[in-house]
């Protein structure tokens, strides 16, 4: 491997790492300030429990997310400087603007509400918990942005002198196009990933507590509609995708000649090659209703769309690697589908489901409680979107090669000069270890959490009389 | 206008230095001062609310270098690329230390957190000190801001200077010196006593340590920080903790303004040739850009430092860390 691929692969996984986390993230501030309204609302103190429980997670989980996050804002200038000083213009605001409109309240108010519990007003304390939640889809939204532009650059010009970027309307900038869609898709994303975690521990620790019961059907519903919500939204996000980099879409279908009426593949066994491979499941016409939203529409295929980019770029490649982004897309799908079964069976065994429809108790005689065999199964609920989720990112950002801002800069100009592999190695192995270490002290810490009793008193440390104030 | 953008950024860095610095002078006093398990859970409760908005300081630090001055932060990372990615890994240590210690009962879990927690904050100390040294220096940048050579040697040569090392040695110092004083001011009980003890040492320490330095160098900013730490030591000594940790704030504030205003205009010195040096100008990012960044500055940044001055009165009341039987 040469510098360019150890400093892809770095930013790949030290990337992949940050993004197990932020979703949980997302997902469970918003669990946690749901919960405690309907706790205020009702006062049913079971609800108290699971808010202080599910803020526990946030606040171990959000750790890593912070931390995990402060190297991402370096990252750009470390190994990518070239791509920094090109467009550090319309990178740069957006990193910082981020970091002062979301960052600041989040982890300034969540310290608020986790250490605030006897000392702020009832009203004030769940208002911050709120405050949180907001900041965390803030700050996804901005980084949205600015990852969107790499896919659609837009709102710039390019300085004759210089041939950098220059920033024209921030505005612009925040309401690309590709923002817009993948915005609901990243958060419904989201809400299966932590979803996931609380579907598992609530049914892992049912026998417990009655209160694990309502957790794991809050966190099966979340999959569940985030499922939906995935669905619907990717099919947008495809279409404004087919548009923007056509070329993605159609490396995603190994689509080489242009195509009306194209059908979609769901599995293939073979090359991916000119021909066609000699086994697979086709949908009819699915893949020019996915990309166009009509089922004769025309797709372009791979071949030319490379004669096209070269008679307007210039010689060479602009093929991304096709069995990449044909697997990771129907891997991310797939995990989803299969995330969202899991929580419908779920949801189906512990009633509640199909309680409500009349009749269906009766025909479905639904168990009342999970089959020991599905018990085997439970890592899967956390572990399914979080699969879905990296399979999205890998598809997403190797499916735009060779170029790192579409149609702008490839990334093999992006990379920092001077740069070796000699440092690169050394920091991944650094990244890897202490990333590694970081991961099993979470799980670790996450079990223990779980396999506390709920409705434990409080243990505060400080069991003496109220010190007098600092300041 | 460029000097309203700079003024933006050197206070971000300012902050960061002065409020993380505090939270790492506690990270490095947590097992010097707390001699047992639960006095190192009050000294660790002190920071505990307050160091992630810190550290945030340092998102936003980053932020406005690189939206503002895109050229001078892609050269000093790119060019000091291990010893960066040092500071982020010992971060994400020392963070992750602190968060989970006290989620998790068992002793060794807490034993091994206190350690991770002082040795993470102190290397982070040592190699920030390192870094700003070395950037007081400047580097070898070439024609085309880039800074020449390549590779360990161009990584970590820049930290086996003298520079480098008074600069770690002189941010050890002024975290251990925040650190103590903010602690005395925020506990009760033994580790109040220590902490006050300690400072009152090394603030004669570090007094004595800069005057030296500044007479030897003839640096005005080295002496006028030796008075403000005299003072800092004084103040210890007499029990008023407000005053003591407030000198050093200010002592540690006036260095960081130093630091970034050294060489006047000049950002980032080129070691090889003055004239390839990089000025506020030539390292400014576009208008468009530079508006965002007002915005910021105006509308954002005040707000932050409200709230955030508001959860430092929340959390005023002070961590007991004697005993009580019970
Ligand atoms: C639990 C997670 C999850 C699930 C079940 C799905 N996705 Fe997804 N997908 C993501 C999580 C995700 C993601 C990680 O959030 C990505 C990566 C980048 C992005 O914007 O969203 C993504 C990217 C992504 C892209 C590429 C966007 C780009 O290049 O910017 C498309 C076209 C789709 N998705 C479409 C779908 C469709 C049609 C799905 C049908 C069921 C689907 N996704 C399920
Ligand atoms: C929104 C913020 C993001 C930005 C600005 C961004 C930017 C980049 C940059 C600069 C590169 C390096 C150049 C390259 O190899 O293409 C890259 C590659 C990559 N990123 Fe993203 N990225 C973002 C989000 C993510 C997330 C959240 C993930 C995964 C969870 C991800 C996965 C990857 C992968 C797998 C690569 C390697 C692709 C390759 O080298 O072939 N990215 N991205
Ligand atoms: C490569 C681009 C990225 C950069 C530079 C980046 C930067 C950061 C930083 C510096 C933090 C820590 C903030 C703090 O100290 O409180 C953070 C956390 C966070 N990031 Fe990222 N990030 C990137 C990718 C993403 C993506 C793609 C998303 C979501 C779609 C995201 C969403 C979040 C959220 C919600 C948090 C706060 C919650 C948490 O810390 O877990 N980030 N990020």
């Amino acid at each position: 491997m040469d510098v360019l691929d150890l400093t892809r692969l770095q930013f790949a996984v030290v990337t992949i790492y940050h993004y197990l986390f932020v979703p949980l993230s997302i997902c469970l501030a918003v669990t946690a300030a749901g919960l405690q309204i309907a706790w205020m609302r009702t006062n049913n103190d079971k609800y108290l429990h699971l808010t202080k429980f599910v803020g526990k997670l946030l606040i171990v989980t959000f750790a890593v997310g912070v931390v995990t996050g402060l190297v991402q804002e370096f990252q750009f200038g470390l190994g990518w400087s070239a791509f920094a000083r090109f467009y550090g213009d319309v990178f740069g605001p957006t990193l910082a603007i981020e970091g002062m409109l979301a960052f600041f309240l989040e982890a300034t108010f969540l310290a608020l509400w986790y250490f605030g519990w006897e000392r702020l007003p009832r009203r004030v304390h769940a208002a911050t918990i709120v405050v949180v939640a907001v900041g965390t889809l803030l700050s996804a939204y901005i980084i949205l942005a600015a990852n969107s532009f790499m896919q659609n650059p837009i709102a710039y010009a390019l300085d004759p002198e210089t041939g950098r970027a220059h920033l024209t309307s921030f505005a612009e900038l925040m309401t690309n196009e590709v923002v817009l869609a993948a915005f609901p898709h990243t958060m419904a994303g989201a809400a299966m990933a932590g979803g996931g975690v609380l579907l598992a521990i609530g049914m892992w620790r049912a026998h417990a507590d009655p209160a694990f019961t309502t957790l794991g059907r809050i966190g099966a519903w979340t999959t569940l509609l985030g499922g939906l919500g995935t669905a619907i939204s990717g099919d947008h996000l495809g279409k404004v995708m087919t548009a923007v980099q056509p070329m993605k879409m159609a490396a995603a279908e190994a689509l080489y000649e242009t195509t009306t009426g194209a059908p979609f593949s769901v599995l293939a066994i073979g090359e991916l090659g000119h021909d066609r491979p000699f086994f697979s499941i086709e949908v009819p016409y699915l893949l020019s209703f996915l990309g166009t939203g009509s089922f004769g529409g025309t797709v372009q295929g791979i071949d030319d769309l490379q004669a096209q980019y070269v008679a307007e770029y210039g010689p060479g490649s602009y093929v991304p690697m096709i069995p990449v982004a044909f697997w990771t897309f129907r891997l991310m799908m797939g995990a989803g589908i299969a995330a969202m079964a899991f929580a419908a069976f779920y949801l189906w065994k512990n009633a509640g489901f199909t309680k409500r429809i009349p009749m269906m108790p009766a025909l479905l005689q639904p168990g009342t409680g999970t089959p020991r065999w599905f018990m085997k199964l439970v890592l899967l609920a956390p572990m399914l979107p979080a699969a879905a989720n990296t399979f999205g990112w890998i598809f997403t950002e190797t499916a735009r090669q060779p170029w790192l801002a579409f149609g702008i800069s490839t990334t093999a100009e992006g990379i920092s000069p001077g740069l070796t592999s000699a440092e690169v190695i050394a920091s991944l192995a650094g990244f890897t270890l202490v990333y590694g270490l970081l991961a099993i002290a979470w799980i670790r810490l996450v079990v223990h959490l779980s396999r506390k009793p709920l409705r434990e008193p409080e243990k505060t440390t400080d069991a003496d009389p109220e010190p007098a104030p600092a300041y | 206008m460029i000097t309203f953008w700079f003024a933006v950024l050197v206070l971000a860095w300012v902050l960061y230095f002065v409020l993380e610095g505090f939270d790492f002078g506690v990270g490095i006093l947590t097992p010097i001062l707390g001699r047992d398990e639960h006095e190192r859970g009050a000294v660790i409760r002190t920071v505990g609310p307050f160091w992630d908005g810190n550290e945030v300081w340092l998102v936003a630090a980053v932020g406005v270098t690189f939206a503002a001055f895109p050229d001078w932060y892609a050269a000093w990372m790119s060019a000091l690329y291990l010893p960066l990615v040092g500071v982020l890994l010992l971060l994400a240590v020392r963070g992750v230390a602190l968060e989970f210690r006290g989620k998790h009962d068992a002793p060794s879990w807490r034993r091994r957190s206190d350690h991770l927690l002082a040795w993470s904050s102190g290397g982070i100390v040592l190699l920030w000190g390192a870094i700003l040294g070395v950037l007081v220096d400047g580097l070898a940048l070439r024609a085309d801001g880039e800074v020449a050579g390549t590779g360990l040697s161009r990584s970590l040569g820049p930290l086996f200077s003298p520079a480098a090392g008074l600069g770690a040695l002189a941010a050890l110092l002024a975290a251990i010196l925040l650190g103590a004083t903010f602690l005395s001011l925020r506990t009760t009980g033994p580790v109040r006593r220590r902490a006050r003890d300690l400072a009152r040492h090394t603030g004669t320490f570090g007094a004595v340590a800069l005057l030296v330095l500044g007479v030897s160098t003839g640096n005005s900013m080295a002496l006028a920080a030796a008075a403000i730490v005299f003072v800092a030591g004084l103040q210890a000594r007499r029990a008023r903790e407000a005053t003591a940790f407030g000198a050093v704030v200010v002592a540690v504030a006036a260095t960081v303004v130093a630091i970034f205003t050294v060489h006047g205009d000049v950002v980032l010195r080129s070691t090889l040739d003055p004239a390839w040096s990089l000025t506020r100008e030539s390292a400014a990012a576009g208008p468009e850009a530079l508006k965002i960044i007002t915005v910021a500055g105006v509308l954002i940044l005040p707000g932050v430092i409200v709230y955030q001055l508001w959860s430092y009165w929340v959390f005023r009341r002070r961590v007991a860390s004697e005993r009580v039987p019970s």
